[in-house]
């Protein structure tokens, strides 16, 4: 993207490597961005295959390609590497890039650490990747490896496991990593309060990282020794209990959810001004209100676990809790809205993301309202209405503004404009697509169809169809996408130091690509 | 020419009121084509369950209430869902830089935020107390008229009347060939089972709910009533239902391979016709007690357990027992198997701890516990050439005592 001896680069004396050992061994912060960034998006195209195979399978009742054993390997894969894989190291990504360059920072605080956060993926990835290749397959009891059907697998098992130990091990250390540069190298007169959206969300989210990520750890260990090592953690035959391993895996699986969407928040709240050309709307009740969503993560667990049998104390108080996040939620719609109102807008590709982003994510919200209601979320349980939900508020919350982040970034990070026509069909195609796929299966969840199945009954055939074919339309969009970041990355229209006219936050004052260490004299923010 | 058309229609208007005439007939156009293809089928629903965009029929009560608050809630979400977005579809088209709209500066209003978060908790609270109302009735399964036990295995489901001294396996009855394609699809394919649960109309009916190996769920829309089964705990529900008719469900929590093929099938009947069913189940049960004196020949028992193999052991190890590559072992050829008898029984009888193979000696009678040792040891290439009878599994319930 740029190279050492490019003359706006005052530290040229550094003698980076180049080539192979460059990224090996890089320490800086654009250069480890965009792994994350690649890596990210490898695996973001790995997991979507295995979900066109999981649509191959349901277009039709019956089984035409795959057994039932083979069929949950691809359900559990395709979640947990479009989750740890793609979803969570795309963000960190964002937050390498961005962070330094939104605060006017040179780097980050720990930059070894930071090549070592990176390279531990590749190694977990193949380790999650590779387990489809042991006897007996990968794992296939939901990415949610609920005991006591998680203790009847195969060696598959104890690698994702450790596979998922290792990529803990690399959030932590990203988190504390992410943590530590904001709070201690803002450029001089940026207080807390002036840091931009983005920055905010990051914040947050790695103190939920760094809260929740050891329980994950504590909770797959006692899987693990339950496996191997006689414990009974989760085996009622020695006094253990199954239901405490889904209250330790929620506790972290919903702050979890709250990680994956955050930062798209706050990509969405960098777009929508830039390109309404009018500042973010309520920008302090927006910090308040992540702030109350992060906080929140923490009550609501047991939302997941309603059909478990809760006493109705415990039902009630986390009906109540849950549905008290309808309210920051709103509150940050409602702002969106009014930071459009009376701008004066326009539709670049980055722009038309996030719009679709509050409008599709209002629907994922409204029906994670449907299922906070401990009645109706009885009959909604574990059926493909829940699927809807969850791919309403992560392929239309956080994976379609990761990409419109790509789309507004793009030009800063390579120096060239993207193809605009180009990104504006992937645009309608995905967004066309994601509703033919995920809208239908409110109606089949509603008409009683339970996930993780491979075959159906006769009733649901026709909007199984339905969304298959667009799930299809869905994957293959992802193309362009692809074709449309490798031609940027190549070359293309010079996008100059500020391509966005109502773009104002400290990256847009340095060239693009911006020089290899950018900031070296903090600039004065007032 | 749209512009033309656009200019002659607004003459004189503002740009953005002329922007909005424009739009808005094709918007309102769309939209309403929209609502209006949604409103008929949703009429339609119920004459084409195929495109069924609701829950299903409730049968009980509280299936009924909870078709209602959820109607109520999305009625709710979509007022607020045109309140927010209609604004924000306003500025979308009027407040656009092509008109020349220039941007305002506001950027704060504390009053509004206020407003607009007073506004969503009270409609919040006005959601939660009827939900709640609905929690309470649910949780509450006293004052029952029967008690089922129902036991969740991989993948059947056992029911026991309490009290009543009836028990039986309910099992799925949609053929392999089926599934494969090789035959046509039945009309309740997948929602099918030899042995339906059998329930009194107009009857408060508890279950109790448990399991014997991985967490189970058992669940029939019609009746509102989902509740997993967690392997060594007790879990209840209750439903009543006043028409009597076939209900159909499945199990709803991952279980395994045989998770999508475990399906739940309730019988509702007149009372008078579940009194004289239990006598009836009773005489039955009494008929197949297993006959330790007697000494079954070959074919008997090859013949009983084919049907045993495919009830319980076939969506593991395969309807011609190849088994499942380094998952399910094949039992065709096998050592344990073609080995001595009495390890083959110990492993049918007590199980593999860790494993999907449950312990059978808790799960079937010994007859058939014998039938399927022997039906397994003398097909495909196994020719073992010898018979179990039931009276040795006995022996291996004695000495377990």
């Amino acid at each position: 993207m740029y190279t050492a001896a490019d003359p706006a680069d005052a530290h040229a004396h550094d003698h980076a490597p180049s080539g192979f050992m460059r990224w090996v061994s890089s320490t800086n912060h654009k250069d480890i961005g965009t792994l994350y960034l690649w890596f990210s998006l490898f695996m973001f195209f790995f997991a979507g295959a295995l979900a066109m195979l999981i649509r191959a399978e349901l277009f039709q009742p019956g089984l035409q390609f795959f057994q039932p054993a083979f069929f949950n390997q691809l359900t559990t894969m395709h979640g947990l590497i479009m989750i740890f894989g793609a979803i969570m190291p795309s963000l960190v990504g964002f937050a390498n890039w961005q962070v330094p360059l939104m605060i006017g920072a040179p780097d980050m605080a720990f930059p070894r650490l930071n090549n070592w956060s990176f390279w531990l993926l590749p190694a977990a990835g193949t380790l999650l990747i590779s387990s489809f290749f042991v006897p007996g397959g990968a794992i296939a009891g939901g990415w949610t490896m609920y005991p006591p059907l998680f203790i009847q697998g195969g060696i598959a098992y104890d690698m994702s496991i450790l596979s998922l130990h290792i990529l803990g091990i690399s959030s932590i250390m990203g988190a504390i990593n992410i943590i530590t540069t904001i709070l201690n190298m803002r450029a001089p007169g940026m207080t807390l309060m002036k840091m931009p959206l983005f920055v905010w969300t990051w914040l947050i989210t790695a103190f939920l990282l760094i809260a929740v990520m050891p329980v994950l750890a504590c909770a797959i260990t006692m899987l693990l020794t339950d496996r191997h090592f006689g414990t009974h953690f989760f085996d009622a035959a020695g006094g253990g209990d199954p239901v405490m391993f889904q209250h330790l895996f929620w506790f972290f699986g919903h702050p979890e959810v709250y990680i994956m969407i955050l930062p798209a928040f706050g990509i969405v709240s960098t777009i929508i001004p830039t390109f309404a050309r009018k500042p973010l709307f309520g920008y302090v009740s927006m910090v308040y209100a992540v702030a109350s969503i992060a906080f929140l993560s923490f009550i609501v667990w047991a939302h997941h676990m309603f059909a478990t049998g809760m006493p109705l104390g415990g039902q009630l108080f986390f009906m109540y809790t849950t549905m008290l996040i309808a309210i920051p939620t709103g509150v940050k719609v409602f702002n969106w809205v009014a930071t459009l109102w009376r701008g004066s807008i326009t539709f670049e590709t980055p722009m038309l993301f996030a719009l679709a982003f509050v409008f599709l994510f209002a629907i994922g919200g409204f029906s994670g309202l449907v299922l906070a209601l401990v009645p109706v979320d009885i009959q909604l349980q574990d059926t493909y209405y829940v699927v809807a939900h969850f791919h309403y508020v992560l392929f239309s919350g956080s994976a379609m503004s990761i990409m419109g982040g790509i789309y507004y970034w793009l030009p800063k990070w390579t120096g060239h404009m993207y193809d605009e026509k180009l990104g504006k069909i992937h645009f309608w195609l995905t967004t066309i697509a994601f509703n033919i796929t995920f809208f239908p299966m409110h109606f089949l969840g509603l008409a009683g169809m339970p996930r993780r199945i491979p075959d159906y009954a006769l009733q649901f055939a026709d909007f199984n169809m339905i969304a298959s074919l667009g799930g299809f339309l869905l994957g293959a969009s992802q193309l362009l996408f692809l074709y449309n970041v490798i031609q940027c990355v190549r070359g293309g229209a010079p996008a100059g130091n500020r391509p966005w006219e109502g773009a104002d936050t400290l990256e847009w004052t340095q060239s693009s690509p911006p020089p290899y260490h950018s900031f070296v004299t903090p600039p004065i923010v007032k | 020419m749209r512009i033309a058309n656009y200019t002659d229609q607004c003459a004189g208007q503002p740009l953005c009121v002329r922007r909005l005439l424009f739009c808005m007939p094709n918007a309102l156009v769309f939209t309403s084509a929209f609502l209006l293809a949604l409103a008929l089928a949703l009429i339609a629903a119920p004459a084409r369950a195929d495109y069924a965009l609701n829950f299903p029929t409730p049968a009980s009560g509280l299936a009924q209430d909870i078709y209602d608050l959820h109607i109520l809630i999305l009625w709710i979400c979509f007022a607020i869902f045109v309140i927010v977005f209609v604004p924000m579809f306003v500025a979308l088209v009027c407040h656009r830089k092509s008109l020349g709209h220039v941007a305002a500066k506001f950027h704060d209003n504390l009053k509004v935020e206020i407003i607009w978060t007073i506004i969503p908790t009270l409609i919040l609270v006005g959601m939660a107390w009827p939900a709640t109302n609905l929690v309470m009735s649910m949780k509450d399964t006293s004052k029952e008229d029967l008690t089922i036990k129902v036991t969740g295995r991989q993948w059947k489901w056992d029911y026991e009347y309490l009290g009543d001294d009836i028990r039986f396996t309910s099992n799925t009855t949609t053929p392999p060939e089926q599934i494969d394609g090789a035959q046509a699809k039945g009309e309740n394919y997948l929602l099918e089972v030899d042995h339906p649960l059998v329930v009194p109309a107009g009857k408060k009916v508890r279950l109790v709910l448990t399991t014997s190996d991985v967490i189970h769920s058992w669940w029939v829309p019609a009746f509102g009533v989902k509740q997993d089964a967690i392997p060594g705990f007790i879990r209840d529900a209750w439903f009543m239902v006043d028409k009597p008719g076939i209900y159909r469900g499945q199990c709803a929590e991952l279980c395994g391979i045989g998770h999508g093929f475990m399906p739940v099938v309730v019988e509702v009947v007149t009372p008078e016709q579940f009194a004289s069913w239990k006598d009836e189940q009773k005489k039955l049960l009494a008929a197949a007690a297993v006959d330790y004196s007697k000494t079954y020949t070959m074919d008997e028992l090859k013949t009983m357990g084919a049907k045993v193999y495919t009830a319980n052991c076939m969506a593991c190890h395969q309807p011609n027992g190849a088994g499942i590559p380094n998952a399910f072992p094949a039992l065709n050829g096998s050592k344990l198997v073609r080995g001595e008898k009495s390890a083959h029984i110990e492993r049918v009888f007590n199980g593999k701890p860790g494993t999907a193979m449950a312990a059978f000696g808790k799960q079937l009678s010994d007859l058939d516990i014998a039938a399927v040792i022997t039906y397994e040891r003398n097909t495909w290439s196994n020719a073992m050439g010898d018979v179990v009878q039931p009276t040795e599994i006995a022996a291996l319930h004695k000495r377990s005592q």
